[in-house]
């Protein structure tokens, strides 16, 4: 008999006739997180959390600096001791299996910890030695990687000459070179310029592509929506939202927001005539946002309330506004 | 077969080390001559010439040499527990970058506390050969007398690491050479007999590590009757490695996998 078909149940002594079920292949669960938590003395940083990351899926922490997102890169890396609940990645228990788990791991920390004195080559091959990889696989790997990451022509050059970007992207390679079963990045773009995070995209899109499980923090509203398949949203040590972007986007807000800026001390004066535009508004430091499903009709019931606005721009909610609407402050601060 | 963790860190220590090893291997030949040169020989002469009897009655540069070779060892040691540690967990953080492979806390400091031991070989062989050129002694028993430097730079090492990792702020380095390395290179017996020291100082001299590597060395290469057994100074200095050793651990745990 099939594995994906099941007789049909018995029912007064007559076998009914069904169709078989279809079961679509489960995704293998790479990492299981209940209850997780950490603390540091008093400190509550990750407040019993549940989450799981699926096989070949870019799963993203989203949330501001202090959410906690670090500290649970750093027990789902075998780094740091959990404080309580339960934790399993790759099927291994990151409090007594550490090293054989590490070992399978790639990791891109938020800080650029290369060896600066050292030659982009001489960091891989270190790194590689590490994980007690041959000499020669090794060196295949890093001409396979720094063409992956574009850098080439930089093998020889010490890290200190290195741009800030292609240093991320030396280190993104490093993480690479023992083929890790889930690649963690936390951070990756964080202080990058536009171009450089464009690139550094690029390359871990690619990745996705190529089935690579992923892993990323960031408190960048754009990259999240660029790179996770799903995420969940943390604030103060806690989940507050699970999903798709698009999802996050549907459930927690209106689909646009019409951005309006005042003069400096004319929002106060204004404020209440601004929150009978819509059902939800939000009003920031300098500027009012006013969520609606028809931008345009509310455009226009801005020139009807007498409402003079410097600026008025109208776009499609994002990953920010739910952020927003979940916890009433903006990602970036 | 796996390559031991702990020698994985010895390897990238060496890889490390190999970009500047030239200018290293020079130095640690230069400093022994220049030492001997103006101490042994130039100081040497005057004092010689006084015929002091607390010398044993050999040569002032005799007397020094050992002394010397085991003070560098020393040195090297701390230097190796200092500088290289604070770069690993603060101003490089290749020692975090370590520790998400598959490479633990303890292998790590293993590996760190066998590559200073290395390190202090390498420049206690070379002070050796530069004793045997300035006719100190034999080149064999001058590589006998690397042994007692090589425990005194190990404890060395790990003491240091152990203060290292504890005070966490490059600016106690400073104070810490100042204040305990400097005082004892003078003090432990390496330039003057530590009979010669104030009566409360001389207790003081007598723990330090220094002090019975030198008593070990200076009983080696001159023959004399060192005030110590040596059974005695080689069980303290290896306690030494281990108290280093033990006292790093909890605070590089703490600073590294919080």
């Amino acid at each position: 008999m099939s594995r994906n078909a099941r007789p049909g149940p018995r029912e007064g002594g007559l076998v009914r006739p069904t169709l078989p079920v279809v079961f679509p292949t489960m995704p293998e669960v790479l990492i299981q997180g209940r209850s997780l938590e950490k603390r540091f003395g008093d400190l509550v940083a990750v407040d019993k959390i549940d989450f799981h990351v699926n096989e070949g899926e870019a799963f993203g922490f989203l949330g501001p600096n202090g959410a906690g997102k670090t500290t649970t890169m750093r027990m789902i890396e075998a780094v740091s001791p959990i404080s309580g609940g339960e934790l399993s990645v790759l099927g291994l228990d990151p409090m007594t299996d550490g090293p054989r788990l590490r070992a399978r791991l790639g990791v891109v920390p938020q800080e650029n910890n290369l060896d600066e004195e050292l030659s982009v080559y001489d960091n891989l091959m270190m790194y590689g030695r590490y994980f007690d990889l041959d000499r020669n696989t090794i060196k295949e790997r890093i001409d396979e990687l720094l063409d992956f990451v574009q850098l080439e022509d930089k093998r020889d050059s010490k890290v200190n000459a290195l741009s800030g970007g292609m240093k991320r992207r030396a280190i993104i390679a490093r993480g690479l070179i023992n083929e890790p079963d889930l690649y963690i990045l936390d951070e990756p773009t964080t202080g990058l310029d536009p171009q450089a995070r464009h690139v550094l995209w690029d390359r871990l899109y690619r990745l996705k592509q190529r089935g690579v499980t992923l892993i990323i923090t960031t408190h960048y509203m754009d990259e999240a929506e660029q790179l996770c398949d799903r995420l969940v949203v943390m604030d103060k040590g806690a989940i507050v939202a699970e999903g798709s972007p698009r999802n996050l986007i549907e459930t927690h807000t209106p689909r646009d927001v019409v951005e309006l800026r005042f003069p400096a001390g004319v929002l106060e004066e204004v404020e209440g005539k601004v929150n009978d535009l819509s059902d939800r508004t939000e009003i920031l430091a300098d500027r009012a946002l006013v969520y609606t499903d028809d931008a345009e009709r509310t455009i226009a019931l801005v020139g009807e309330h007498d409402l003079e606005p410097e600026m008025v721009l109208a776009r499609r909610s994002t990953l920010e506004d739910v952020f927003l609407a979940l916890t009433g402050r903006s990602l970036v601060e | 077969m796996a390559t031991p963790i702990a020698l994985r860190v010895v390897e990238a220590e060496a890889r490390t080390y190999r970009r500047t090893w030239r200018g290293s291997v020079f130095t640690s030949f230069l400093n022994p001559i220049l030492y001997l040169l103006a101490m042994g020989v130039g100081l040497g002469t005057l004092v010689d010439a006084n015929v002091p009897a607390d010398l044993e009655g050999v040569a002032y540069l005799t007397f020094l040499a050992p002394g010397l070779l085991v003070a560098t060892a020393m040195q090297t040691g701390a230097g190796e527990g200092a500088w290289k540690v604070m770069a690993g967990i603060k101003w490089l953080q290749t020692w975090k970058a370590r520790l998400a492979t598959p490479i633990g806390v303890h292998q790590l400091l293993t590996g760190h506390l066998l590559w200073s031991g290395i390190r202090v070989l390498m420049v206690s062989v070379i002070f050796a050969v530069v004793m045997s050129i300035f006719r100190v002694a034999p080149l064999l028993e001058s590589l006998v007398a690397v042994f007692p430097a090589l425990l005194v730079g190990l404890a060395m090492a790990s003491l240091t690491t152990a203060f290292t990792v504890s005070a966490k702020e490059v600016s106690y380095l400073p104070m810490y050479f100042r204040f305990v390395v400097i005082p004892m290179f003078l003090f432990s017996g390496v330039f003057f007999p530590i009979s010669q020291l104030p009566n409360w100082l001389e207790p003081i001299a007598l723990v330090t590590p220094l002090y019975h590597g030198v008593e070990m060395a200076r009983a080696i290469v001159v023959g004399t009757e060192p005030a110590v057994a040596p059974w005695v100074s080689i069980v303290y200095l290896t306690a030494l490695i281990a108290v280093g050793a033990l006292f790093s651990m909890r605070p590089l745990r703490r600073e590294l996998k919080p």
